[in-house]
């Protein structure tokens, strides 16, 4: 009986992700096309276009976000493991930092909204790639200092031992050892603020033409599906489910590869 | 104990140079003189100085202290830019249902309501299911299946709210319209609950969305929780007697049951927090219905819709001053959640999802 009820549990746990993907790729393919990459979104009632500027915007602000998150990410996470192990102030920074990763989006849209947005006087790429960066910097710094700290101890007494500064053997011995586990959090952080939308509708405001001027309000890609799903259009809705595919394509690619990564142990070599 | 073991390592790395000099220094004058002064010139030239050491610590230190500076830069940034209704509504902004922009009334309740509603059906339907899951993946599923239910509990909490909120307006919503809503009308309607127009819209459809997206997190979370208690536990009930389901209920559940009600609350955090897919099914109505099938509005859903719009200062910062709610709502409610979890896991680093 109880057995029963878990296995139920699990299959309706199971039930609406495979109800989302059949219906993504059902909706998504029929509407994925060449023009789909290549073009700007048509005015309504024409039929075609794309979300060219919404994916190269995209990258634009995820760009922008990966400067300012991931090396700040990544320092936490070597102070937390390399210096900081078991003291109250390296506690105390990952609690608050595991306690900024639950701090809703939207709420760093609106105080990213009123650090930049509002003393520039304009929306823009930049505010957009400062909010998803901000969100970034907590996930990295917890999986780099996870990551640091599968890290066997001889190797770093063994680059001590050398005569290696202490600089050196952080960045070139452990950060090195360490980069598989690394690199596959940053990009678990990446695919997380990819699909980001709520803090991005008053930080980059959403554009329907070609821009790459980050001093500007540009298109992205979530904002751009939220915006043709919400509309009344057919065309447009079709153009939000090749969106989604597209969207969760990246996302999909990028999970898998992070549990490859982890469960083929590159670390194995290290721990 | 471990802050005895980071001075060692600095002795020992300033040891190491110098030893290594003097016996070095001592070999290349008997055996190839040349070889190893380069290797030492090699590695002075690398910068071997204390002052690149401090000041790479300290870069460190500021990176790891920008985490507090964020949390505290949103704080006063928020606290700064909601002066306005703070100032003229006071405390009774949230006690007031009234949400006129037009006439410069503002009053969150009815945003409070909607979120706390959709919140709690969320929990109502997510927590048995996540609690089967986490049982399931834990004590009975076979070795095969394990992998790969953890993945697709992964998968499901790696796709975007855009998503689910997409998915939930031409799928879920006609679903609830024409096959759920009717059903619950018909046998449920004399609660007064199922009442009034069946738009498909509203809390319940926000409910059932927020249940799915909060799954993955009790889920995984209750998992760790519940492989942190250790095997002798088990191994004890099963001697007394105990069958696998006892086993599960009084060693393991029993054990863990702390943790597991940090991962719900957890779970409530994200509920309180997430917006597209909510905004996108709710129906964006300032109105406090008792039907769950009326439309309504939650305090992250408000903002996304009317923050862009709002035209004048008061307006704005109305909505700000909800959204320094949320953010103080949330940070205590995770702070909760992570302490009880922390307090099972033994504050082993909990896993970042």
């Amino acid at each position: 009986m109880a057995s029963g009820l878990a296995i139920l549990a699990t299959i309706l746990v199971i039930l609406p992700l495979v109800a989302i993907f059949v219906y993504l790729i059902y909706m998504g393919a029929s509407s994925l096309n060449l023009a789909f990459f290549t073009q700007i979104p048509k005015p309504v009632g024409v039929s075609g276009g794309g979300m060219a500027n919404a994916i190269v915007g995209s990258a634009i602000i995820l760009a922008l976000s990966s400067i300012l998150g991931v090396p700040i990410g990544i320092s936490g996470g070597i102070f937390l493991a390399e210096f900081g192990r078991g003291t109250k102030l390296a506690n105390a920074i990952r609690f608050t930092a595991d306690v900024l990763n639950g701090v809703p989006s939207i709420v760093m849209g609106i105080a990213v909204y009123a650090l930049v947005v509002k003393p520039q006087g304009h929306f823009s790429a930049f505010a957009g790639g400062v909010a998803l960066g901000i969100m970034m910097i907590p996930t990295i710094t917890r999986t780099t200092e996870e990551m640091l700290l599968m890290v066997p101890h001889a190797i770093r007494e063994a680059a001590l031992g050398l005569g290696v500064p202490n600089w050196r053997s952080v960045l070139s011995i452990t950060l090195k050892t360490a980069s598989p586990g690394i690199i596959t959090g940053c990009m678990l952080a990446f695919a997380r603020v990819a699909g980001e939308t709520a803090p991005l509708i008053f930080t980059v405001l959403g554009n329907s033409f070609w821009s790459t001027n980050i001093n500007q309000p540009i298109a992205a890609l979530p904002l751009q599906i939220y915006v043709f799903a919400i509309s009344p259009y057919d065309d447009w809705h079709r153009l939000a489910w090749a969106g989604a595919l597209v969207l969760i394509i990246l996302i999909v690619l990028a999970v898998s590869l992070v549990r490859y990564v982890t469960s083929r142990g590159v670390m194995k070599g290290a721990s | 104990m471990t802050e005895t073991r980071i001075p060692k390592t600095q002795v020992e790395f300033q040891a190491g140079p110098e030893s290594e000099n003097g016996a070095g220094s001592e070999a290349t004058a008997a055996n190839v003189p040349p070889a190893i002064s380069e290797v030492r010139r090699f590695l002075l030239s690398r910068g071997n100085s204390s002052l690149a050491d401090g000041g790479f610590r300290w870069l460190m230190v500021i990176c790891a202290l920008s985490i507090f500076a964020i949390v505290v830069l949103i704080g006063t940034v928020l606290v700064r830019s909601s002066e306005l209704t703070r100032a003229k509504f006071g405390f009774k902004f949230f006690f007031d249902q009234m949400w006129d922009p037009v006439n410069g009334n503002f009053g969150a309740l009815p945003f409070i309501y909607g979120t706390l509603v959709t919140s709690l059906l969320a929990l109502l339907i997510a927590v048995p299911l996540a609690l089967g899951l986490a049982i399931f993946l834990t004590e009975m599923s076979p070795k095969f299946l394990r992998g790969p239910l953890a993945f697709i509990t992964e998968l499901l909490a790696a796709i975007p709210s855009i998503i689910y909120g997409l998915w939930a307006v031409f799928v879920l919503v006609p679903l609830m319209r024409d096959h759920v809503n009717p059903i619950l009308i018909r046998f449920f309607g004399w609660t007064t609950l199922f009442s009034g127009d069946n738009l498909g819209l509203g809390f319940l459809t926000s409910g059932v969305i927020l249940a799915v997206m909060i799954l993955p997190i009790i889920s995984s979370l209750t998992r760790e929780v519940m492989t942190a208690v250790p095997h002798s536990q088990r191994e004890a009930v099963l001697a007394l007697g105990a069958t696998r389901w006892e086993m599960i209920r009084v060693g393991v559940l029993r054990n863990a049951r702390i943790g597991i009600v940090g991962s719900i609350i957890l779970g409530l955090g994200r509920a309180f927090g997430e917006t597209m897919a909510v905004t996108m099914v709710i129906g964006n109505t300032p109105e406090i219905h008792k039907s769950l099938l009326a439309t309504g509005n939650t305090m992250a859903s408000v903002i996304a819709n009317e923050f862009s719009e709002a035209a004048d200062d008061l307006h704005l910062s109305a909505l700000i001053e909800i959204g320094l709610a949320l953010f103080i709502v949330t940070i205590i409610i995770n702070a909760i959640a992570r302490l009880l979890v922390w307090a099972v896991t033994s504050g082993a680093p909990a896993r970042v999802n």
